[in-house]
C-alpha cells in the first residue's frame, strides 16, 4: 500500500512508475473499504442493545472483518492483480490439495521408469522467451579465461591485438597444463585483451567477420582410433574445455578417465532455454557427439530426459543410441545434472564424472561431422526488463549488450539464470557454459512494513504469503533482498529445495566452521553451486549458500592437489 | 515518500553515535524493508524473512493472549464469588487481566530488547528478531502477580547467559522463555509454585482474604468505567469465598486423582480453560488455533508437534495400564486437558534453534519430549508439572540426535562409495 522508492535515480524510473500506479490502486481500495465500513456502522449503532455481551460480539465481529480486510484482503489483492507489461494473464491456480494426489505422468512415458523427484520449486517469471527466433546479430565475442576453474589465472596468449584469427584457431593455452588449448569461436580481428585483478586476463575480445572463416580440422575417425589419439586430438583442437568435471566443476586433466558422462537434456531453471529448439536439425551432430563421448568414458553416457512437459522431448533425444536414458519428473532443480547424477549413480568419494550441455555435445559432434569448430549456440533471452524476448542464434561468448537488444534502464543483466547466473554489464560477454541470459529490474525500493502487510508481490515458497493460492502466477522478479542476513535459524527451509539425500543445513554449517571430515562425509562433493541455488533463494536467513559451497569445494580440492 | 525521506534524514552517524545508530537501524528495518539488493549469489531472493516468521508465531499466540487475559479476571472474581457467569463483568475481567499482563509484557520487552540492543551495538551487527517470540511467550507462562523485579532478574539471566553468551540469535542451546521460568522456579520458588499463585489481586490466597487493587485499576480504569456508567473495581466489602483452594487441576489430580479433579471442575471447563493456570496454557481451543496457524504456514515443524502428542499419549496410556498411583490412573486423553501439555508441545518445543535439525531427529525429539513430560508429571513426588524440565532436557540432547542422524547419512555415503 505504501510503496516508496528509495532514490530518485533515473535508473529506477520505470519501477517507480509501476509502484505509483499500484499505490494509487491500493488507495482506491482503501477508500472503498472505508466507505463500506462507515456505511454499515450507523444501522448497528441505531439499535438499542441492552445486553453488553452481544454488543461486544458485534464490535468484535466488525473488528475481525476490518483486520481480515487489511491483513488478508490487501496482500491477496496485491498478489492477484496482473502487473507486468507482458500481461501473461492466464494463471491457473490449482487446488491446494494437489500435493496429496500423486502426480499424473504424461502419456509418452508409459511403460518407462521415471524418477519422480519430490520437492523443489518452480519460479514462474514474466518475460518467458517464447519459441520465437529473434533477428539479432552479435558483432563481438570474447573468450574469458578466468571462467575456467583449475587454470592458471594468466594463460599463455598466442595472439596480439590486431591479429586476424579464424574460427577454431588456438588463441591461448594454459600456462601450466600447456596441452589444454582454447579456440576462437569466430573469425575476425582481435579487438582487445582486457586484464583484471592481479593482471589476470579477463577477456580476449574478437570482432566477428560477416561470414565466418573456419580453420579446417583433421579429426581421427572416432570408431577406429584409440582413446589416446582421440584425447590428443581434442586437446589440440581446443575441444577439451567442453568437458566439465565433477566434483569441483573444473576442466579435467588430460589423464583422467571419468566413471560416467552425464547430459541433462532439459532445463528447469526460470526462463531457461528449451533444448528441443536447440537440437532441432542437429540430430546427426548430436549423435556423433554422443558416440565420441562413449569412447572417452570407462562407463556409460547417461541422458536425462524431461517427463514434466505435455509434449514428448525432441526425437533427436528419444532416438539417440549408445546411451542410457533416464526420465525425470519434478520441479526445479530436477533439470540440474547434479541432481540427476545423484539419482542415477551417485558419486563415491573418489569418483570423477564429466558433464556437458546439449549444445556442447552438438559442437563436439560437429568437429567430426563438419570437420570445423562450430561454436554455435541458441541462447534464450528473457526476463521482465527485456523489451523483446526470444531465442537468438549466436556463438559462445556473445556480447551481452548486443544479445539483449533493448533493455530497461537500470536493469540487472545476468548471463545464465536468475538463480546461479553471473551479473554482467552491457560491455561484458556471455559465459562459456551459459545458454540463456536474463534481465530483471533492480529492487532498490523500500516496502513499508513489508513483512507485516506485504504490498509487493514476489516469488516465495513460504506458506505465510498468498503465493500458495496462486502457484502458476508469473512474477516480474526484482533483486530486492527482502530482509537482511541472519544466523541460521529455520531448520526446514532447505528440506524441500534439494531433492537429494543430503542434509544441506548441516553441510553448510560444517563448511562455515572448516570441518573437512564433516564436509566430505555429508556429501559436499556431490554438489555444485547451481544445485544449492534454489535453497539459497529460499533461505530465510539470506545466507550466501553458493559462496559457502564454492569455498568448501575449493578447500577440499586443495587437499587433493 | 515524506515519511521515508524524514526517516532517512534523521539517521544518526554510525561512528559518532554507534548505539543510537543500532537502535535507529532496528526501528528503520522494522518500518521499511531495506533497499538492499541480492549480490554474490542468486539474483532473486524469496520474499520470506525472519521477521515474517516471527510475526507468524506471535500471531498464533494472539488468541491465547485474549482468552488468558479474560481468564485472569475471571479467576480473580470467581475467588471473590462475584461475576460468576461467563459474560458478567466482562469489562472488569478484561481490564483486570490487562492491568496484570501489560506491566509484565512491557517489562519483558524493555529488559530483553534492551539487552539485545546493547549486544547488537557491542558486536556491530543489526538487531536480530529472535527476541520477538521469546518476549511474546514469557508473559504467557508467568503468574500474573509475579513481582517485576524477579521477572527482570530472570530475563537478564536467560538472555545474557542463555543466549548472548552463546552468540546471540540462532546460537542458543536452551529455550530462552523456559530458562526464564526455570530460573524463577529454582531461585524464587514461592512466587511460581504452590496453590493460589495463579490467582491475582488477592491479599492472600485463603478464604476470607480481601481483594487488592493497584494504581492501574484505581486511577486508569475506574474513572473510565465511572464515566461510562459501568461497574467499577471495589476492594471494600469483598471476601474470598469459603472453600476456596486455589489449586490448579494438576495439583488436584496429584493429591486425589481424576475424581478429585472432577469434584471441582468438569472436563469441558478444563478444555475451554475456565480454570486457574498460567495465561497461555489454559484454553485448549485457543492453543489449537495457534497450532493450526503454525502448521498451515509450515513455521513450526509438524514432526515435533505430532511426535510430542504421540509420545505423551503413548506414555500416558502405558502408565494407565500400570496404574498404581492416582496420578497414573488419570485417563490418558485427559492428561492433555490439564496443565501445559499442549502449550509446551506447540510453542516451546518447536523453537527451531533449540530443537533437532534433521527429520529423524525431530521425530525422536518430539517423542522424547512427550515421554519425559508425562513421566515427570506423573512420577514426580514434589511438583506435578514436567514440561519445562522435559523440554530443557531434550534441548540439551538435540545436538546428539542430530549427530546420530548425520552419522548414519555419512556411513550410508561411505558404503555407497565402496560398492
Amino acid at each position: 500500500m505504501y510503496i516508496f522508492a528509495a532514490s530518485q535515480d533515473k535508473c529506477n524510473e520505470y519501477f517507480i512508475r509501476k509502484q505509483k500506479h499500484n499505490a494509487l490502486k491500493n488507495i482506491k481500495l482503501l477508500i472503498v473499504s472505508l466507505v463500506v465500513f462507515l456505511a454499515i456502522t450507523p444501522p448497528l449503532q441505531a439499535q438499542t442493545v441492552e445486553d453488553f455481551g452481544s454488543r461486544i460480539t458485534v464490535y468484535a465481529i466488525i473488528l475481525a472483518l476490518v483486520v481480515l480486510l487489511i491483513f488478508i484482503g490487501l496482500p491477496l489483492y496485491a498478489w492477484y492483480k496482473p502487473k507486468s507489461r507482458f500481461r501473461n494473464k492466464t494463471f491457473r491456480y490449482s487446488s491446494p490439495l494437489l500435493p496429496l494426489v500423486p502426480p499424473s505422468l504424461p502419456s509418452y512415458v508409459k511403460g518407462k521408469k521415471v524418477h519422480i523427484l519430490k520437492g523443489g520449486h518452480d519460479i514462474w517469471l514474466t518475460g518467458v522467451p517464447q519459441g520465437k527466433l529473434l533477428d539479432r546479430t552479435v558483432k563481438t565475442y570474447a573468450l574469458q579465461p578466468t571462467e575456467f576453474r583449475g587454470m592458471f589465472p594468466i594463460p599463455k596468449v598466442l595472439v596480439q591485438v590486431g591479429d586476424r584469427v579464424k574460427a577454431g584457431q588456438i588463441v591461448y593455452h594454459d600456462r601450466e597444463k600447456t596441452e589444454i588449448n582454447y579456440a576462437a569461436p569466430v573469425s575476425g580481428e582481435v579487438l582487445a585483451i582486457n586484464r583484471g585483478a592481479k593482471r589476470s586476463i579477463v577477456e580476449i575480445v574478437i570482432a566477428a567477420d560477416n561470414t565466418i572463416e573456419y580453420l579446417p580440422l583433421n579429426p581421427p575417425s572416432p570408431e577406429s582410433c584409440s582413446r589416446e589419439e582421440l584425447v590428443e586430438f581434442l586437446l589440440s583442437c581446443g575441444a577439451w574445455p567442453l568437458f566439465n568435471q565433477r566434483p569441483y566443476d573444473i576442466i579435467p586433466d588430460k589423464d583422467t578417465v571419468p566413471r560416467d558422462i552425464f547430459i541433462s537434456t532439459f532445463n528447469t531453471a526460470p526462463l531457461s532455454c528449451d533444448n528441443n529448439i536447440a537440437v532441432n536439425g542437429n540430430g546427426p551432430a548430436f549423435q556423433q557427439g554422443l558416440d565420441v563421448l562413449t569412447k572417452l568414458t570407462s562407463g556409460q553416457v547417461h541422458l536425462g530426459l524431461n517427463a514434466n512437459a505435455k509434449d514428448a522431448p525432441a526425437d533427436e533425444f528419444l532416438n539417440s543410441k549408445n546411451v542410457e536414458k533416464h526420465w525425470f519428473h519434478g520441479k526445479h532443480p530436477a533439470g540440474n545434472v547434479g541432481v540427476q547424477i545423484h539419482h542415477v549413480r551417485p558419486l563415491g568419494l573418489r569418483d570423477v564424472v564429466w558433464t556437458l550441455t546439449v549444445q556442447q555435445v552438438i559442437q563436439l559432434g560437429k568437429i567430426f561431422t563438419e570437420k570445423k569448430w562450430v561454436a554455435d549456440r541458441v541462447v534464450a533471452v528473457g526476463g521482465s526488463s527485456v523489451h523483446e524476448t526470444g531465442y537468438v542464434r549466436t556463438k559462445t561468448g556473445a556480447n551481452i549488450g548486443e544479445l539483449f537488444g533493448e533493455v530497461d534502464n537500470g536493469a540487472r543483466l545476468i548471463s545464465g539464470d536468475v538463480l546461479s547466473g553471473s551479473q554482467k554489464l552491457k560491455r561484458n560477454f556471455l559465459n562459456w557454459r551459459d545458454e540463456m541470459a536474463t534481465a530483471i529490474p533492480e529492487g532498490t525500493y523500500n516496502e513499508f512494513f513489508g513483512w507485516f502487510i506485504p504490498s509487493v508481490a514476489a516469488p516465495s515458497a513460504s506458506r505465510t504469503y498468498a503465493n500458495y493460492f496462486f502457484p502458476k502466477k508469473q512474477f516480474d522478479g526484482d533483486t530486492n533482498k527482502h530482509g537482511e542476513k541472519r544466523a541460521f535459524v529455520m531448520t526446514d527451509d532447505y528440506d524441500n529445495m534439494l531433492p537429494m539425500d543430503i542434509h544441506l543445513l548441516h553441510l553448510m554449517k560444517s563448511v562455515v566452521v572448516n570441518d573437512y571430515d564433516g564436509m566430505e562425509g555429508l556429501g559436499l562433493k556431490e554438489l555444485s553451486e547451481e544445485d544449492v541455488a534454489l535453497a539459497e533463494w529460499r533461505c530465510t536467513s539470506k545466507q550466501p549458500l553458493q559462496q559457502i559451497v564454492r569455498k568448501g569445494l575449493d578447500m577440499l580440492r586443495e587437499q587433493e592437489m | 515518500m515524506g515519511l521515508l525521506n524524514f526517516i532517512k534524514r534523521i539517521e544518526p552517524d554510525k561512528d559518532k553515535h554507534p548505539f543510537l545508530h543500532t537502535v535507529y537501524d532496528g526501528i528503520y528495518t522494522l518500518m521499511y524493508v531495506p533497499e538492499h539488493t541480492a549480490s554474490g549469489g542468486t539474483h532473486l531472493k524469496d520474499k520470506i524473512d525472519l521477521k515474517r516468521v516471527m510475526f507468524t508465531v506471535v500471531l498464533s499466540l494472539v488468541m491465547a493472549y485474549i482468552f488468558g487475559i479474560w481468564n485472569i479476571g475471571h479467576q480473580h472474581f470467581r475467588a471473590l464469588g462475584k461475576y460468576v457467569g461467563l459474560t458478567d463483568g466482562l469489562h472488569l475481567k478484561f481490564a483486570f487481566g490487562i492491568a496484570k499482563i501489560l506491566p509484565i509484557f512491557i517489562v519483558t520487552h524493555i529488559v530483553g530488547l534492551g539487552i539485545e540492543f546493547y549486544y547488537a551495538y557491542k558486536r556491530g551487527h543489526g538487531i536480530e528478531e529472535g527476541y520477538l517470540v521469546t518476549g511474546a511467550l514469557i508473559p504467557l507462562i508467568m503468574p500474573p502477580d509475579i513481582p517485576l523485579w524477579i521477572l527482570t532478574i530472570a530475563i537478564v539471566f536467560a538472555v545474557v547467559l542463555g543466549k548472548e553468551a552463546f552468540g546471540g540469535t540462532g546460537m542458543n542451546v536452551w529455550n530462552i522463555a523456559l530458562l526464564t521460568r526455570v530460573f524463577i522456579f529454582f531461585a524464587y520458588p514461592l512466587s511460581i509454585s504452590g496453590d493460589g499463585v495463579w490467582f491475582a489481586g488477592l491479599t492472600e490466597a485463603k478464604a476470607g482474604a480481601m481483594a487488592d487493587y493497584g494504581w492501574i485499576e484505581h486511577y486508569i480504569f475506574n474513572p473510565i468505567f465511572n464515566a461510562l456508567g459501568w461497574d467499577t473495581f471495589q476492594a471494600a466489602g469483598t471476601a474470598v469465598v469459603d472453600g476456596f483452594t486455589g489449586a490448579t487441576p494438576l495439583s488436584l489430580a496429584f493429591t486425589g486423582g481424576w475424581d478429585n479433579v472432577l469434584s471441582h471442575y468438569s472436563p469441558s471447563e478444563l478444555w475451554y480453560g475456565l480454570v486457574p493456570g498460567s495465561v497461555g496454557e489454559v484454553s485448549k481451543p485457543m492453543i489449537l488455533i495457534g497450532m493450526l496457524i503454525l502448521l498451515l504456514t509450515r513455521v513450526a515443524s509438524w514432526r515435533i508437534i505430532f511426535g510430542g502428542l504421540i509420545g505423551a499419549a503413548l506414555t500416558a496410556f502405558v502408565l494407565n495400564q500400570w496404574g498404581v498411583t492416582p496420578m497414573m490412573q488419570v485417563p490418558w486423553y485427559y492428561q492433555f486437558y490439564m496443565g501445559s501439555a499442549l502449550f509446551a508441545i506447540t510453542f516451546m518445543a518447536t523453537d527451531p534453534v533449540t530443537a533437532a535439525g534433521t527429520k529423524w531427529g525431530k521425530w525422536v525429539y518430539g517423542l522424547l519430549i512427550g515421554f519425559f513430560g508425562i513421566l515427570i508429571r506423573v512420577l514426580n513426588p514434589a511438583y506435578p508439572e514436567g514440561w519445562m524440565l522435559a523440554i530443557l532436557f531434550m534441548n540439551t540432547f538435540a545436538p546428539l540426535l542430530d549427530y546420530i542422524s548425520l552419522q548414519s547419512n555419512i556411513k550410508k555415503r561411505l558404503k555407497r562409495a565402496k560398492v
